[in-house]
Parts: C-alpha cells; sequence; structure tokens
C-alpha cells in the first residue's frame, strides 16, 4: 500500500481526463487510473468530434445544462489546453415539411437550453451556402456556436495537462473493487495493487455501471453499449465547400447520420445507433456501413465510394438514469453526483453525446459538489493552466517548416507521406509527458496512418523508431498493447513446430 | 548543390531509372532523380523474387538484380540523386519543393518533370472488409518490406485475400519461411494475377485458392484471431450456408493497385477515372506541359519490362520538351477504349512521332475470353491501322499492342482510335 491519494479518478477518457486536469488546479494528490496502455482509447476515440451547440438535449437534463456550459468553455479552454477546435457552426437540415416543424422545435429546445445566436434559414439560403446539399432542402437551423473539436488531441492534452501539475497517470491499471469501511470509500483495488484515497471519480465510461454497482450504488443503473459506425473520406478527392457539421433532423434514434468535416480535413460521415451486446465490439458490419452511406447520402448526393479510405466504430455508453429534476420525463440522461448512501464516491455515467462536449462542464461540476460536500480545495500557487502543443509539421508554413528541419532533422524525413507526418513528430510523442509508446498511440497523436494508404507505408518505419527509442526488439512492438504485437520473429528464425523446407519437399 | 534542372525524375523505381537514363542518353544536360528511400529502385528492392527482365534482357531475374542494371548504368552517366527525400508539392511551372535530414527545404525548377511515384496498395477499407481491427491485417506489400527488407515476419498464420500478383508471390515467400498459408481466396470467379504465378506459387507449394469466395468479417480484440470465409454469387453477395471460420493471426490482402498521383494533382495534371492514373499522350506527356509521367503512376502493369519501356518513352519525351521542341498538341488524336475493352493507355496519339517509332499500346479487356482473339485497332470508319493475334484475353492480365511506322500514312487520316477485343 502506498501514500493515499486524495482523489483516485477511474478511467482516462475524455471525462476522466478532464477532470483530472481541472482537478490538478487544487492542492490534491490525484491518481488517474486507465485500464489499457493509453489514454482515450475507448468511447473517446471514436466518436463524431462534434462540439454540439445544445440544441439537441431535453431542456433542464444534466445533459443540457453541461452541453451548453461546456460549448461555452471551448474557446479559452482549447486555447490554454492547445487542442485544436473550430467553432464553425453547424446546421440541422430539413428537407421536407415534417422536417421543418422539427426545425422549430429545436430552435425553441435551444432557447430554452441557451443556445445563442441559433437562425431558422431558408432552402434557398442552406443551398447557397452549401451546394453540395441535395436540391430539395426546403430550411436549415443554424447554430452559430457549434463546431468541430479533435476528441484525441483533447484527452491527450487534457491527461498531459493534469500530469504537468503534479497528477500521477497509471496505465494499464484496471479496477477490481473498492476498499471500504461501512459506507466510506476507503481506496481502490487494481490488477496493479491497492491505492488508497479519500475519494474516487468513477469515470470509467462504458464501465461505469460495473464500478458504481462494485460500490453498492444505483443497481438498477445500466449501460447499454450503442454502436456508431463512420466512413472518413479522402481529403485530396472531396470536400465540403466551408469547413462544418451537417445534421439531418433528429429522429427516436438519435441525432442521425451526420456529413462532416474533420479538424483533419477529411469528411466523416456517419454514425449509426445500434445497440450490441459487448462493451468490446467495435466491428464494423456490412449492413452499417450500407446503412450510413444511404444516410450520408440523402443529405450529400455527391458524395462517391470511391473516396472512402476508413471505416471505424465506437460505442456510445448508453445509460437508463432518469433527469434529476422529477418533472422531466427523461431516462437516459448523464449521471453526475455524489450518491448519497455511499461517502467517498463522486459517480459519473451514462455519459455518451454530448459527453465530449460537457466534459469540462462535467469537471466543474465535480469540483462544485465537492466543495458543496465541505471538501477544502486550495488553489496551488503554481498551477499552470497552459500545455503547449508540440509542432505539426503539415500546418506550418515553408519557412517555419524549413527553419524547424534546420533545428531537428528529424523534421526533414516524413514517415507518412499521405498525412505529411514527420521522425521528428514520431519521436517527440514517444518522450511526451504521456509517452506515446504504441502505433496507435502515435497515430492518435500524429494523425499518421489514417490516410489513403492507411498505414501501408509508414508501419514498417514507425515499428523502427518505436524499436529504437524504446530499446526493444522490433518483435515487441504493438499495435494497441499486449497481445497485439505486429511481428512475430526474424525470417530463418523457424521452430520445430513449424513447416521446414524438408517437409516441403 | 544545383537547383536548376532540365529534367527531375520523381522516384526511383524502374520507370524512374529508364527515364532518367534516357532524358541524359537523349542530351538532357542536368538530371536528378528525386527517391524518398534511401536507397534507388523503388519497390524492386523488395522484390526479391525473380521474373524480371525476360521480355528487355531475354533474362529471367529478381528484382534488385534487375533494379541494379539500370542503377549502375544512371550512376555511369552522372545522374544526380537525391535520397531519402520526400517531395512535398510540385506546381504546373515546375517548382519543386522537398524536403530532407541533411538540406532541409529544398526548392528546385525542372525545365521538364517525370512522374514516376508508382501504385500503392488498395486497403481493407476500401474494399470494405467488415469486422475489428486488430493487430495482423497487412497489405502484401507491407508484408513483404517486413520479411524481405526488415526480415521479420508479421505472422504464422496466413490466410490472403486476392489473387493479385504480390499476394501469390507473398504466399510462396511466407510459406519458404515457415509460416502457413491457410488459403487464397479471391472474389472473382478468375485469377487476377499471372497464370505464372498461381502455378509457381500457389501450385507448386500445395497452396489453396477458392475463387468466388471473400473474406465475411475479421474476428480479434489485439490481434487478428480468425476470419470468416463466405462464397459469393457474380453480384458478390454471400451465400447462405457457405460460412466457414479460418483460424489465423494474420489477414493479407492483395486486393488491387492504384497509381499514386496525389502530387500528380497539385501540379493540375489531370487523371483519367478509370486507371486513376494522368491523361498521357504518346510521349507520356500529361495535360500540364512538360510533366510527364512513367511507369505504375499512369496505369498499373504486370511486367516491370513494360515499366522500363514506358520510362524510355517518357525520358525521351522530358528530355526533348526540355529542350524546348515542344510537342504539338493539334497533332493528336485519341484513343479509345472500344469492344470488351477497359481502357487504353496511352489516352492520345501524337501522328508524327509514328514516322520516327513504334508506339505501344496497353490495355486490359473487360470479360475474360478464354479462346482466340484479334485486338485491333481502327479509325472512325473502322478501317485497322494495327493489329494482333492472342491466345486469350483475360482482365489480370495486360494486352500489348503495338503500331508500327508502317502505319503512319494509315494514321494520317484518322480523327480518333479505337481499340477492340473480340473473338476470332
Amino acid at each position: 500500500m502506498t501514500q493515499p491519494y486524495d482523489v483516485i479518478i477511474i478511467g482516462a477518457g475524455i471525462v476522466g481526463s478532464m477532470v483530472a486536469r481541472f482537478l490538478s488546479k487544487f492542492q490534491l494528490d490525484i491518481l488517474l487510473i486507465e485500464k489499457e496502455i493509453d489514454v482515450g482509447m475507448g468511447t473517446s476515440s471514436a466518436n463524431s468530434a462534434a462540439i454540439h451547440a445544445g440544441y439537441d438535449a431535453l431542456p433542464g437534463t444534466n445533459k443540457a445544462l453541461t452541453n451548453v456550459m461546456g460549448v461555452d468553455m471551448w474557446p479559452q479552454l482549447s486555447h490554454e489546453l492547445g487542442i485544436d477546435y473550430d467553432r464553425c457552426g453547424d446546421y440541422v437540415v430539413a428537407v421536407n415539411d415534417e422536417d421543418r416543424l422539427v426545425l422549430e422545435e429545436l430552435m425553441e429546445r435551444g432557447q430554452q437550453n441557451g443556445v445563442p445566436g441559433m437562425e431558422i434559414i431558408s432552402g434557398e439560403e442552406m443551398r447557397q451556402r452549401e451546394p453540395l446539399l441535395r436540391a430539395d432542402t426546403v430550411g436549415a437551423l443554424w447554430a452559430p456556436t457549434g463546431g468541430i473539436g479533435d476528441p484525441f488531441g483533447a484527452t491527450i492534452a487534457a491527461a498531459e495537462n493534469a500530469v504537468m501539475n503534479g497528477v500521477i497517470l497509471k496505465l494499464n491499471t484496471a479496477f477490481d473493487g473498492f476498499i471500504m469501511e461501512g459506507s466510506q470509500l476507503k481506496g481502490v483495488c487494481t490488477n496493479q495493487g491497492d491505492f488508497e484515497c479519500r475519494w474516487v471519480v468513477n469515470a470509467a465510461g462504458l464501465y461505469a455501471d460495473d464500478v458504481m454497482h462494485k460500490a453498492g450504488v444505483r443497481p438498477e443503473f445500466k449501460i447499454r453499449p450503442r454502436r456508431g459506425e463512420y466512413i472518413i473520406l479522402d481529403k485530396a478527392d472531396f470536400q465540403l465547400t466551408n469547413r462544418t457539421i451537417l445534421f439531418p433532423t433528429p429522429s427516436a434514434k438519435g441525432k442521425g447520420i451526420l456529413v462532416a468535416s474533420t479538424l483533419h480535413g477529411n469528411v466523416i460521415v456517419g454514425p449509426n445507433a445500434n445497440f450490441v451486446e459487448s462493451k468490446e465490439n467495435k466491428d464494423v458490419t456490412d449492413e452499417g456501413i450500407q446503412e450510413i452511406w444511404s444516410g450520408g447520402k440523402k443529405l450529400v448526393p455527391a458524395i462517391n465510394r470511391k473516396h472512402i479510405i476508413a471505416q471505424f466504430a465506437g460505442l456510445r455508453a448508453t445509460g437508463n438514469a432518469p433527469t434529476p429534476n422529477p418533472d422531466i420525463d427523461y431516462n437516459q440522461d448523464f449521471i453526475i453526483e455524489i450518491p448519497e448512501k455511499i461517502q467517498g464516491l463522486v459517480n459519473l455515467g451514462g455519459i455518451e453525446s454530448p459527453g465530449f462536449t460537457a466534459a469540462p462542464a462535467i469537471a466543474v461540476r465535480v469540483i462544485e459538489m465537492l466543495e458543496d460536500a465541505g471538501e477544502k480545495l486550495q488553489e496551488k500557487p503554481d498551477w499552470n493552466p497552459v500545455r503547449v502543443p508540440r509542432p505539426v509539421f503539415r500546418h506550418l508554413s515553408r519557412d517555419e517548416q524549413a527553419a524547424l528541419i534546420a533545428k531537428d532533422p528529424a523534421y526533414g524525413r516524413i514517415v507518412c507521406r499521405c498525412e505529411t507526418v514527420t521522425e521528428g513528430e514520431i519521436r517527440a510523442e514517444i518522450h511526451a509527458p504521456i509517452p506515446a509508446d504504441t502505433y496507435d498511440a502515435i497515430k492518435r497523436r500524429t494523425w499518421l496512418g489514417t490516410g489513403r494508404c492507411q498505414g501501408g507505408f509508414d508501419m514498417p518505419r514507425v515499428v523502427e523508431i518505436l524499436s529504437e527509442e524504446l530499446g526493444i526488439p522490433s518483435e515487441a512492438v504493438t499495435k494497441k498493447g499486449k497481445g497485439s504485437e505486429l511481428l512475430f520473429r526474424r525470417t530463418k528464425d523457424v521452430d520445430e513446430d513449424h513447416l521446414t523446407m524438408e517437409d516441403l519437399l | 548543390m544545383k537547383h536548376n534542372y532540365d529534367v527531375i525524375i520523381i522516384g526511383s523505381g524502374p520507370g524512374g531509372l529508364a527515364a532518367a537514363i534516357a532524358a541524359k542518353e537523349n542530351q538532357a544536360e542536368d538530371v536528378l532523380i528525386i527517391e524518398r528511400d534511401i536507397e534507388l529502385g523503388g519497390i524492386l528492392v523488395q522484390c526479391i523474387h525473380n521474373g524480371f527482365g525476360l521480355e528487355i534482357f531475354d533474362e529471367d531475374m529478381p528484382g534488385p538484380t534487375y533494379a541494379q542494371h539500370f542503377i549502375e548504368k544512371a550512376k555511369g552517366l552522372g545522374i544526380d540523386t537525391l535520397m531519402d527525400t520526400m517531395v512535398l508539392d510540385i506546381t504546373p511551372d515546375r517548382k519543386v519543393y522537398a524536403i530532407n535530414k541533411r538540406q532541409g527545404y529544398v526548392e528546385l525548377f525542372a525545365r521538364s518533370i517525370v512522374l514516376a511515384m508508382g501504385c500503392r496498395e488498395r486497403t481493407r477499407a476500401q474494399i470494405m472488409l467488415p469486422g475489428s481491427r486488430p493487430a495482423g491485417v497487412y497489405t502484401a506489400g507491407t508484408a513483404q518490406r517486413f520479411v524481405n527488407v526488415e526480415g521479420r515476419m508479421p505472422g504464422e498464420k496466413f490466410v490472403i485475400l486476392g489473387s493479385g500478383d504480390i499476394g501469390m508471390i507473398m504466399a510462396r515467400r511466407l510459406t519458404i519461411e515457415g509460416a502457413r498459408v491457410e488459403r487464397v481466396l479471391e472474389i472473382m470467379p478468375y485469377l487476377t494475377g499471372l497464370t505464372r504465378n498461381y502455378v509457381q506459387c500457389l501450385l507448386d507449394y500445395g497452396i489453396t485458392l477458392q475463387k468466388q469466395r471473400t473474406v465475411n468479417r475479421i474476428v480479434g480484440r489485439d490481434r487478428v484471431e480468425a476470419i470468416e470465409a463466405v462464397s459469393v454469387d457474380e453480384s458478390w453477395n454471400p451465400i447462405p450456408g457457405t460460412m466457414e471460420t479460418i483460424p489465423c493471426d494474420s489477414l493479407l490482402l492483395s486486393v488491387g493497385l492504384i497509381p499514386e498521383n496525389e502530387l500528380s494533382k497539385k501540379a493540375g495534371v489531370l487523371l483519367d477515372p478509370v486507371t486513376n492514373g494522368p491523361y498521357v499522350d504518346d510521349r507520356f506527356m500529361t495535360n500540364v506541359p512538360g510533366i510527364f509521367a512513367a511507369g505504375n503512376v499512369v496505369h498499373v502493369y504486370d511486367l516491370v519490362d513494360w515499366v522500363t519501356e514506358a520510362g524510355t518513352v517518357a525520358g525521351k519525351g522530358a528530355a526533348a520538351f526540355a529542350q524546348a521542341e515542344k510537342v504539338k498538341a493539334d497533332e493528336q488524336i485519341p484513343l479509345e477504349a472500344g469492344e470488351n475493352i477497359r481502357y487504353v493507355v496511352p489516352h492520345k496519339l501524337t501522328k508524327a512521332n509514328l514516322a520516327e517509332e513504334l508506339v505501344r499500346l496497353q490495355m486490359r479487356v473487360i470479360t475474360p475470353i478464354e479462346e482466340r482473339v484479334l485486338v485491333t485497332v481502327e479509325d472512325q470508319n473502322g478501317e485497322v491501322v494495327a493489329k494482333k493475334a492472342e491466345a486469350y484475353a483475360r482482365p489480370g492480365e495486360i494486352l500489348s499492342l503495338a503500331i508500327k511506322p508502317k502505319a503512319f500514312d494509315a494514321v494520317q487520316n484518322a480523327m480518333k482510335l479505337t481499340v477492340n477485343v473480340r473473338k476470332r
């Protein structure tokens, strides 16, 4: 048993990382544990990257409150943490009269939630703003505070800033259970040993229900993973006229299949929404791809199958928690609470969309709840809210690129040709405050391997760099942690179990 | 270092090497090859199998040996090289921007440019393979680099999807290195690579090829654990009851190659949506004056010898352009795909060029014909200006036909030429 922590946060997705970052402002000993080999590998690694304006959620729900508060925080937050973010605004597109009624409903909901600047525009006006939309577009809701973020970059930046400010991050550390004295939480047991603490923040995403059940809280709460599949188009082949998000009018299943720009320059189409049994089932399916393709095509007929360069799927942590206010009839709300029957637990659950947008607001709510619970939070005099981003070669001007190579020649070698990622960027990520030590960790940070050749060119080179920098044989380099090794052995090193030339002859 | 060149060649594979040599031998003084890897030779460096050089040298050699022949020749001619260097941008007025570790950011100018960037492999996403996304799914070329250049095995138990040449060659290569190739699956009802590779790489090693069968799902969270294979009908719909789970740790994809033209597009080069390569004339010049293209960047070849030949033509053209012998566009007529032809390269013919030498056409058929066929080149009136008999025609194998100088007169009245393949 080590020294007791003040706070242990379970889960280093966007929510856990933001909570860690905001709590790192105070004189607290904080431990952030993550079962995977990297931060942000769950729901945070596969979503629409939308910073929602806040007109979707039902007024008065936790979703609505944290969404609108979150969207207000993003401009300053992205600036402090060096995260890519574009408040480009978004549209909900109506294609018939029924849809148009929905726009008005959304507009009213948004106004109740406090979303500023919304406007319903005509189909003609909408088609002028985005001529690629279907010809029979009859109108659209324009929300200027909607935007696009980078969920990978944001999670990494928040966790990194937390670590810079003294938070201890333990990866590959899976929660097993709680240490309890009566109804008082005293710590957590993990596969890496037990850790004492005064507070536990449950930010376990898809597994938040399992975690709270171990403390005997909300036995009726259940997370049903709801899968969303996505398609990415080649940025060299297809672009929207202006960077934005185009939503169809929402249905009972959710916000619908959007067509949007990403900050990496591609167009993304998706997601669908289908419940799956397993919390690990991120399979892409044939039917799913058909479903989102026809959905995307309905909105933007010009998208072309030839331009598809990637598909992936993510899981939403869809819960069944009712909104705390009993007057509101809604039972898929975020749980943001300090449960009454247990002391020392902060419970965050069912954080599906708009979780990415809301994460910083949820973190602020956690601070408020701790203070309400009598925690005397003292600010650190030397807290540094700023995390300076590392250079991204492709975003620099020619002169800046030349200067960077002159300073460090490693930036003069392109390792990923499709996305123009240099060796210098890869080495910098391996030596960052949260070291990137797998292929996918480097991919999420630098965006290499995400382009039209999907890693075919860069992978052997990245394996070589990882092997060199980590001082491990290339056979030990993994895609995403133990069990995902990319290479098995040297050639000519045939075991007896395998075929020999004699067998062949 | 020099900054102004007569001819700059981007890529040092067989097309680029041949273009550099031809340019130099045709009076281009300053010729530069820019190569992103640390060795010359492009993909040939990792193609250690034989089968190269039969057409040009009448000799069967491995890829590196074939490349070495041209590398030595290029060195002997005093052709400059910039190694480990990536070209970031090309402009229509032929400025070339490139970076490397030694010189940093380099800005160059060329009187003419030969694009010889080759092609890339189609990925699992492009053929939309369903399932999970574990380690162990590789394109055949990436696996080939791991095995032949890095000396590492990317798996022990493979399923290979696609009967393309690299896939079959890797099936043999992996087997020799002690791995097991459980199956080669081909969604088409016919082989997509060369028949000789089927015989020498699969039959000779007892590796099973199943046609009209594909991967239905990839299984495994961290590493591939199995793939589900399924038979498909003519429209590629899975046939119920044909599913088989094949335990394996790797899936290799040999499902097609795509000419790599992202740089070309930056220079304003127009691409043919069928070949995915630039529209070229019979000197392999693109629509952008002074920018030529050679080899797999134009269309995907099946024999390296033809790439070398194309490189030679492009290099000559580039040298001539560099010397301001500008080809007149109004003397050109279109070459079009006719009956059962998917595409023809080149897309245009310069009539005057036939006076001096032959022009080689290459094309692929749409549907296989397993009996004697006649390939004809006809003008707008159906007059045959060139023809060739073949024993068969298959989509997996390129058809090649030369329009010889003797057709010079016949071509002078043509407004366009159409290529057809018909049963005899």
